[in-house]
């Protein structure tokens, strides 16, 4: 019978304040000891002060070959950025 | 190296193949899911798993020594350095595991012997020197290997090495202090030091595998950004970067060709036994046998367990979708 275990995905916040973020995956059986394999496997140098972890099956992805349609409407829009608008420098501070 | 005649594929010539070389020319790192030829994909997964085993089996001659160590903190630190290459084994493993192929069948290619782990590994470790030069040796080789590869062009196999680099250094230094222990106690302590560095400075130097004008793999990875650096451009820094830490030790290397060359700005040294090299390749080395059958045994005792925790997982599973 193969026993092998799901692939969890970690995610580590590094320190307090900061957004959890991707360090890698490891198979475990179920959330319990992926918890405890992520601390062991991710955590030995005081990487991180919290854990997440997710089932690498419960995530969806955009499709890489479709990059460009997705992220080129946003390229256009330059006036999304401050840096569009001239402001007159006796305005002061803005 | 960790992993050493890694056999390559082929690079195909359609546009795809063409525009997939044009990325890493530029340095635009591949992801998972992104399109790659099958011969990247195939000879990354032997490169990976190849160093993955290398990490695992690697653990085995230090492990050796683990409840042997001369005192408590030499123990806690041998105990930290093998668990970090346990780690290492699980990165690589997942790196490898992102191009398609699974962990049960990673594991079964080691442990039927089909897949190669460092020639190195085959060595036995029959004194505390020899954890020693391990860690200064083996490790120093290794980190020469690494670091480059933080930039090869699969970025799981580059994030993988930017965490393995980052813990390597204290394998590193953890050996070289025990060597100098070593040299710096008894007069037998310092011929124990000495004997086990004569018996590990030629494997070491093997580890960066065949010379260049006989690397027929080396090439085409070159090319594909997964080889960085050819095996005798490793070997020789690694040779001029262990030599005056080797003289600052006071031991003697066991190479009466090692000399310095002025022009070069490089030291020149001898030719390893080859032959003995790809007789430990083929799986005749003094320990072949004993990796393998400890892994075997490591895996088949665990079963019951890996089992029972699935078992475990699954009833759970099934009681908390009946409670909702
Ligand atoms: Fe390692
Ligand atoms: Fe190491």
């Amino acid at each position: 019978m193969s026993t092998e275990f799901p692939l969890w995905e970690v995610f580590i916040r590094g320190q307090h304040g900061l957004a959890h973020r991707h360090v890698g995956s490891l198979h475990a059986p179920d959330a319990e000891l992926a918890l405890k394999s992520a601390r062991d496997v991710y955590t030995r140098r005081n990487e991180g002060v919290s854990i997440w972890v997710v089932p690498s099956s419960a995530i969806a992805a955009l499709d890489p070959s479709e990059a460009e349609q997705n992220f080129a409407p946003s390229e256009s829009k330059i006036y999304r950025h401050p840096t569009f608008f001239d402001i007159p420098e006796d305005v002061g501070a803005m | 190296m960790y992993a050493q005649m890694v056999e390559s594929g082929q690079a195909g010539t359609s546009d795809q193949d063409k525009a997939f070389q044009d990325k890493i020319d530029r340095n635009v790192r591949i992801e998972p899911r992104d399109w790659m030829p099958e011969g990247y994909r195939k000879t990354l997964i032997r490169q990976i798993s190849q160093h993955a085993h290398s990490e695992i089996v690697g653990q085995l001659p230090e492990g050796n020594w683990i409840t042997r160590a001369p005192s408590l903190q030499r123990k806690a630190i041998l105990l930290a350095k093998v668990q970090d290459e346990a780690g290492h084994g699980l990165y690589l493993y997942c790196a490898a595991e992102t191009l398609g192929v699974s962990r049960d069948e990673l594991t079964e290619q080691l442990l039927s012997g089909k897949a190669k782990y460092s020639s190195i590994f085959n060595y036995p470790t029959l004194t505390w020197a020899d954890v020693g030069m391990i860690g200064w040796l083996v490790d120093g080789a290794a980190i020469m290997n690494q670091v480059p590869l933080q930039r090869c062009s699969y970025g799981p196999y580059s994030r993988a090495m930017i965490r393995v680099c980052k813990e390597e250094s204290f394998h590193q230094r953890q050996g070289f202090d025990i060597v100098r222990a070593l040299v710096e106690g008894t007069e037998d302590q310092k011929a124990m030091a000495q004997d086990a560095l004569n018996r590990w400075w030629w494997p070491a130097i093997m580890m960066f595998g065949p010379p260049d004008a006989d690397s027929t793999h080396s090439e085409q990875s070159m090319k594909w950004g997964i080889k960085l650096n050819s095996n005798d451009e490793l070997r020789q820094k690694f040779v001029d970067q262990t030599v005056p830490q080797a003289e600052w030790l006071g031991l003697t290397l066991p190479d009466p060709d090692l000399k310095w060359n002025e022009d070069r700005q490089s030291y020149d040294f001898g030719t390893p036994d080859w032959d003995e090299f790809f007789n430990v390749i083929k799986g005749n080395g003094i320990c072949n046998r004993e990796r393998l059958d400890a892994r075997n045994k490591a895996w088949d005792d665990g079963a019951w367990f890996r089992e029972g925790l699935m078992a475990h997982a699954e009833k759970t599973t099934k009681q908390n979708i009946a409670a909702e």
